[in-house]
């Protein structure tokens, strides 16, 4: 006995995921390229547009629990829901990063008209980026294996941030006057790793669809 | 394994094959069975039953827990009301009925032959889908089951206590000489619990206790049971997976396919089977794929 009414209901939820995962990833992708091109038009436009995302996320929450009061999912099915309730959240807090990061380049414009400090900036962001459209692929796959791996690749951002640590510690050390510059490069791979961790948090909510159990994968250090 | 044949079936083994008719199809049981912890009110071995030589149960094996809810489910013609109804011998009363097998509770075999039937249906009482309480008042309709049985105590007593502990005293109390039947649907089905609780029994099998009912009965019923729970050990037979999971601890989904009828697929604790079944047919039937 097919449910065609509620498989529709369960792929639109799911393309609706994948529709704010898509404004969330480019939500990071420019608000990391604004940042680098010092570019703080594009950064309030960054900012307004989180409003979109968020808004999107209440959307998919409303037809995820219209879809549980009127067609009471269960097993997998209800996993499903579930898990793109969750996901959805952590796609949401995405863009409130690549929203911090636009808001880091503003303050910096405020404050001096200096080319930004990148330095491993662009490698953590390849890399977060990398993460969040792997862990989406995971989820429309409903791979475990994928989940996994994007879960893995998590170690290799924490890497990065600890040497972005100590590139911008020693650079306050040795030029005061640069604390602040070297701060907003603190808050900016801080931004990325926080992202880098809300991917490993979807592939979690993966296994969790395709297995039922509930596993923490990847315990970041930061 | 011990046998129990009715009485009025032919007792010689040529004429009980023939009773039971073609051999089942090969059976293996499910290795999907929870063991559950603690005291067991029931403990099910290789059941089969057959009523005139067509098979509705395969060999059901699983353990029921004391004093929590267990669900069976399933669709229509699994087996699911057979098995319930064997739990207190409710199927020897069917003509041609042959059930094979062990059901023991408190560590005697139900269908042994020094059992009587009699006794077990008032320790293991019953309610039905449809409220069916007898054409008499509320009161006599609690009393009934203790005045048959000689008790010896204070009626008022009991009834009022068995009227409490199905949560319909205080509706009732005022006018306890009114008609049972003149009662809502959902409070003639509580007068029936109050009717089965008054035998003090141990058990209480229920089937399809809330398809005739309203839904605010319906929760009424469902609360009623995760109360006596506390208590009692009940057994629900139900069509509505909600309802399973709401009020069950374990459930127990059967099935009969194209060469098995009545079949034990899986059995788990509740929460695991609505949220991570391991049999896919399981999966398919409480999803709502079929059945």
């Amino acid at each position: 006995m097919p449910r065609e009414l509620f498989e529709k209901e369960l792929a639109e939820l799911q393309d609706d995921v994948l529709i704010l995962g898509s404004m969330a990833e480019k939500a990071v992708v420019d608000s990391v390229e604004a940042l680098r091109s010092a570019d703080l038009e594009w950064s309030q436009r960054i900012i307004e547009e989180d409003l979109a995302i968020n808004k999107k996320r209440f959307d998919i929450e409303e037809s995820a629990l219209f879809v549980i009061a009127s067609q009471q999912p269960l097993a997998t099915d209800l996993r499903a829901v579930m898990s793109a309730l969750m996901i959805i959240t952590d796609l949401e807090r995405i863009g409130d990063h690549a929203e911090g990061i636009a808001s880091i380049n503003l303050r910096l414009g405020e404050s001096e008209d200096l080319p930004r400090r990148m330095g491993y900036i662009p490698a953590m962001a390849d890399r977060a980026i990398a993460m969040l459209r792997d862990s989406l692929n995971a989820y429309v796959e409903r791979n475990v294996d994928e989940a996994r791996r994007v879960c893995d690749a998590d170690d290799e951002v924490d890497r990065l941030q600890d040497a972005v640590y100590d590139e911008a510690f020693r650079g306050m050390i040795e030029d005061p006057t640069k604390i602040e510059r070297n701060t907003y490069y603190l808050w900016t791979a801080h931004n990325l790793e926080r992202i880098a961790d809300r991917c490993t948090n979807i592939c979690e909510r993966v296994i969790y669809l395709v297995t039922g159990r509930m596993e923490e994968i990847n315990v970041s250090k930061y | 394994m011990s046998i129990r044949v009715r009485s009025t079936a032919p007792t010689d083994e040529r004429s009980r094959e023939a009773l039971r008719g073609r051999p089942a199809a090969e059976h293996r049981p499910s290795e999907n069975v929870a063991r559950p912890e603690g005291d067991l009110a029931f403990s099910i071995s290789d059941l089969n039953l057959w009523y005139s030589g067509k098979q509705a149960l395969t060999g059901v094996g699983l353990d029921i827990p004391r004093k929590m809810v267990t669900a069976l489910i399933g669709p229509s013609g699994c087996g699911k009301s057979t098995l319930l109804r064997c739990l207190n011998r409710m199927n020897d009363l069917i003509p041609g009925v042959t059930i094979e097998g062990t059901v023991t509770y408190r560590n005697a075999n139900i269908y042994g032959s020094e059992v009587d039937p009699v006794e077990v249906r008032r320790r293991i009482g019953m309610v039905f889908q449809k409220p069916n309480p007898f054409p008499k008042s509320i009161y006599d309709n609690v009393a009934f089951g203790a005045r048959v049985n000689g008790f010896r105590g204070n009626l008022d007593d009991l009834v009022e206590s068995s009227l409490k502990r199905a949560a319909l005293w205080e509706e009732v109390k005022d006018d306890l000489k009114k008609s049972g039947l003149a009662l809502s649907g959902g409070q003639q089905q509580r007068l029936c619990i109050a009717r089965a609780l008054a035998n003090n029994p141990d058990v209480i099998l229920m089937d399809e206790p809330c398809s005739a009912l309203d839904p605010i009965a319906t929760l009424r019923i469902e609360d009623l049971m995760r109360e006596l729970a506390t208590d009692y050990t009940i057994v629900v037979v139900t069509h509505n997976m909600q309802q399973a999971a709401r009020v069950s601890d374990y459930t127990a989904f059967m099935l009969t396919d194209e060469e098995i009828t009545g079949q034990l697929i899986e059995y788990a604790p509740t929460e695991t089977m609505f949220t991570q079944p391991a049999d896919q047919r399981t999966e398919a039937y409480i999803s709502g794929r079929f059945g």
